[in-house]
């Protein structure tokens, strides 16, 4: 199949940036999206042109790696799927397909569709663990999950840290991705007895690098590629007002 | 490649983005107890003239004779002005942040897929609180109004939404509509930010959002279309 697709170029983050046009010619339907662009880079490097930088890793949905607003949605038309799942059967004979980079304040781009999502290991950084010794794994059954728990836990655990909620949303808030990880570890015994400044420090670790608030639009839940529930936003709001009464206390 | 343009950590903390949150939760409901309140007092005008006017006079004398009249009145004013300013502070805040965090837009942005009115909620509470400083003219302090017989709110009432005066009505129909939508979006997100959390919990809060707008849209229009229709005159 023959495809134009319209890339953002910028050569640094001091650029200004364009949308680009280019040809991309006798595309396998069964390529991934980003096997598409590697074909449009393997010209533009025969061309002797700048290929086009993106990220990528594992190739297979679960490292977080690919980033790429299809067509104004974060990681493409296909619900809950990674752009390097993507395949271009989803896409027609002749489309225009336009590719740009996460577009947050917090997510400055380094070139094309490549951002710095450090914002994001900031705020791991504050509180986004647990505290415990190192060394071999313990026994899975040492200490018991409710299944319920474990179950949510491992649902929100399944987050990839990829950043296409806070491309998505109205006001480039991470409050899922925020949501997930605080879940994920709140919900866990071993989470408990850092629940209370994790959430505090999480989010002021948020508020800080420069994401927006949550106006629960739901824009974040509909493009995420592990399908995290909105409602854990509900839950992190929660945890949130019964750590701020706590340290009250 | 690596030369990774740090991102700038901010050096000053900011004010958490929840906790303005639940701020405009709190005096949301505080406002929409308000609204509850007026609405029930507005349909007396459907039990006449006389009732309606009592009503009126009754709100002056609310807390008597522990409170001098008007006392508890101004008391409220002071405390659902407070709210509003509050509400509107963080609105403005969390506003601003939200348009910093996107300084570049997408060249291609499909509608989002939320609603009409979570979509409209920053330009529709503009409105509210326009239509909430022409309501006070109007009506409180009958600047406004083509009667303005202090103590004769149901003649002030009649007069205001005339026929001949459609345009007032339809300004007054416009801005309900905009507080339903405002509350239809705003209920269910206050019971969100206060730790509404199950997936059930998010579709029944949704539809008590809806029906209590609805509640709300309808019983403050039927006084003006009622004077409108001649039903009351």
């Amino acid at each position: 199949m023959d495809i134009q697709v319209r890339v953002w170029r910028q050569s640094d983050s001091s650029d200004k940036g364009r949308m680009v046009t280019y040809d991309v010619k006798d595309i396998s339907p069964d390529a991934s999206f980003l096997e598409m662009l590697d074909v449009l880079n393997e010209k533009l490097i025969l061309d002797g042109a700048d290929p086009v930088a993106f990220d990528h890793d594992c190739r297979e949905g679960i490292c977080g790696m690919c980033s790429m607003v299809i067509d104004g949605v974060a990681h493409g038309p296909q619900r809950a799927t990674t752009t390097c799942q993507l395949h271009m059967r989803h896409f027609k004979d002749g489309d225009v397909i336009d590719v740009e980079p996460w577009r947050a304040a917090a997510f400055p781009v380094i070139k094309d569709l490549v951002v710095d999502r450090s914002a994001f290991d900031r705020i791991i950084q504050a509180g986004g663990y647990i505290t415990a010794p190192t060394g071999a794994a313990p026994e899975a059954h040492a200490t018991p999950v409710p299944k319920k728990d474990a179950d949510l836990a491992f649902e929100a655990a399944t987050c990839i840290a990829c950043g296409a909620c806070v491309a998505a949303c109205p006001n480039g808030s991470s409050m899922l991705f925020t949501a997930a990880k605080v879940a994920h570890l709140g919900l866990m015994p071993q989470g408990q007895p850092e629940r209370d400044t994790r959430v505090i420090d999480m989010l002021q670790a948020q508020d800080d690098a420069g994401f927006g608030g949550c106006t629960n639009m739901g824009e974040c839940a509909e493009v995420c590629p592990k399908g995290i529930p909105l409602n854990l936003i509900g839950r992190l709001n929660s945890d949130y007002r019964k750590a701020l009464r706590n340290s009250a206390r | 490649m690596a030369a990774a343009a740090a991102t700038p950590a901010r050096t000053s903390k900011r004010t958490s983005s929840v906790l303005l949150k639940i701020l405009m939760a709190g005096t949301g409901i505080l406002l929409v107890l308000f609204l509850f309140a007026h609405m029930i007092g507005n349909l007396k005008i459907f039990f006449g003239e006389e009732t309606f006017d009592h009503y009126g006079h009754w709100l002056r004398t609310i807390g008597s004779p522990a409170l001098p009249d008007e006392w508890f009145l101004w008391i409220q004013r002071g405390g659902l002005t407070l709210a509003i300013v509050a509400h509107i502070v963080a609105a403005t805040i969390l506003a601003r942040r939200a348009r910093a965090a996107r300084p570049v837009r997408y060249a291609h942005r499909p509608k989002v897929q939320a609603g009409y009115a979570a979509r409209t909620m920053r330009w529709g509470g503009v409105i509210v609180l326009l239509f909430i400083v022409y309501h006070i003219l109007d009506l409180t302090t009958l600047t406004l109004n083509p009667n303005a017989e202090s103590g004769k709110p149901y003649a002030n009432i009649v007069a205001d939404f005339a026929p001949g005066r459609w345009y007032v009505t339809l300004f007054y129909a416009i801005s309900i509509i905009a507080v339903g939508l405002h509350l239809r979006h705003g209920i269910w997100s206050a019971a969100r930010t206060l730790g509404q959390q199950t997936a059930r919990g998010q579709r029944i809060g949704q539809g008590i959002a809806l029906l209590l707008s609805l509640v709300l849209v309808v019983g403050y229009l039927a006084v003006p279309f009622a004077v409108l229709t001649g039903l009351v005159d």
